[in-house]
């Protein structure tokens, strides 16, 4: 283990300055709120550009998909949005979470700042 | 998020400085703030205050607002200035307890693999491998060999650097020699204070587990506590 931190060990919000950079549209998706055993902590950060690549996790993988799709609206309308996951929902079903636990997800969109 | 809110960010987890965004999820507005900032709205400081140090982030309500605190919290770091025995303990406990370890000794016949599996380990001087891997205030040295040749550089760089614990081993005479020196060397009366000798809890430790034990907790105490005058140093 070393001190020293190495870039294929980037932060999702790393490659989402990288991303920035290049032009690339972002979403940035935070998991704001977990009931019950969640699978990432509060907090847990992903990336996503308008081409649906992304970075990071929130969740082990059950709803990244889903949350891309709602990564894709809020690049279009410029505004963030909320988004719940969990078994009593009834998205459960499609792609809720195994573990029985509930989260909150938050998707905003990453945009050039006014100065 | 604003690009220039995630450059600082960025730049600020990068210098491994503590940082916090506030979002209004009602209004979608956000506000970033850095470890020791000073914050208007007095709920919000509070919060904030909280979770920089616990470095748990979460959803609190002001003023019938939804805001969400995201900590970002640079991982702690324990830097161990010796191979010795209670290092062959106190190292795996302080990785198992999310501490990134290194163990820092030039006397090669302690500091072997052997000794020490799966721990970063240095067998060289301490002068050379912090200048490489600086100290800074999320990391805890602890010194432990017993040699002033060896221990004296780095407690002087770990005071200097603001780590939020220094612990050095030693009777309370040797420590007191230990002072002597220091002061010499010109570190202050309040700096020397803080260093924690006798090191480790007072929890009768008798053997080198144990007192690997009694130092981890006092670690743990000293990070967990740190930035509260009252627990900052028992």
């Amino acid at each position: 283990m070393s001190m020293t931190t190495s870039n294929t060990n980037k932060s999702p919000l790393e490659f989402a300055e990288e991303w920035l950079d290049e032009g690339r549209k972002l979403a940035l998706a935070t998991v704001v709120e977990t009931w019950g055993s969640a699978p990432r902590p509060t907090g847990s950060q992903l990336v996503i550009d308008g081409e649906g690549n992304f970075e990071g996790s929130v969740s082990g993988g059950c709803v990244e998909g889903a949350v891309v799709a709602e990564a894709f609206d809020v690049i279009e309308s410029g505004k963030p949005g909320m988004l719940e996951f969990g078994v009593a929902d009834e998205t459960a079903w499609e792609v809720g979470l195994s573990c029985g636990g509930r989260i909150r997800i938050y998707v905003e969109p990453v945009e050039a700042g006014n100065g | 998020m604003d690009s220039n809110l995630l450059k600082q960010l960025n730049r600020a987890k990068k210098s491994r400085i503590a940082a916090i965004v506030v979002s209004d999820l009602d209004a979608g507005t956000q506000g970033l703030f850095l470890e020791g900032d000073e914050i208007a709205q007095p709920e919000i400081a509070r919060e904030a205050k909280v979770r920089l140090r616990s470095g748990k982030s979460g959803i609190a309500q002001v003023e019938g607002r939804e805001m969400f605190f995201n900590a970002h919290v640079p991982s702690p770091r324990l830097v161990i200035i010796g191979a010795v025995h209670i290092s062959q303990a106190l190292a795996p406990i302080a990785n198992m307890a999310g501490f990134e370890t290194i163990v820092i000794d030039p006397r090669t016949a302690f500091a072997t693999p052997e000794r020490f599996p799966d721990i970063s380990l240095y067998g060289d001087w301490p002068e050379g491998v912090l200048k490489a891997q600086p100290l800074d205030a999320y990391t805890a040295l602890a010194a432990v060999t017993h040699d002033p040749k060896i221990d004296d550089l780095p407690l002087i760089s770990a005071l200097q650097n603001q780590c939020f614990y220094v612990g050095a081993l030693g009777s309370r005479k040797t420590h007191a020699k230990r002072c002597d020196r220091l002061l010499a060397a010109g570190i202050t009366k309040a700096q020397l204070d803080l260093i924690h000798a006798p090191i480790g809890l007072d929890i009768a430790a008798a053997n080198p587990a144990e007192i690997a034990i009694a130092v981890m907790a006092e670690i743990i105490e000293a990070f967990r506590k740190r930035g509260n005058s009252d627990g900052a140093k028992a």
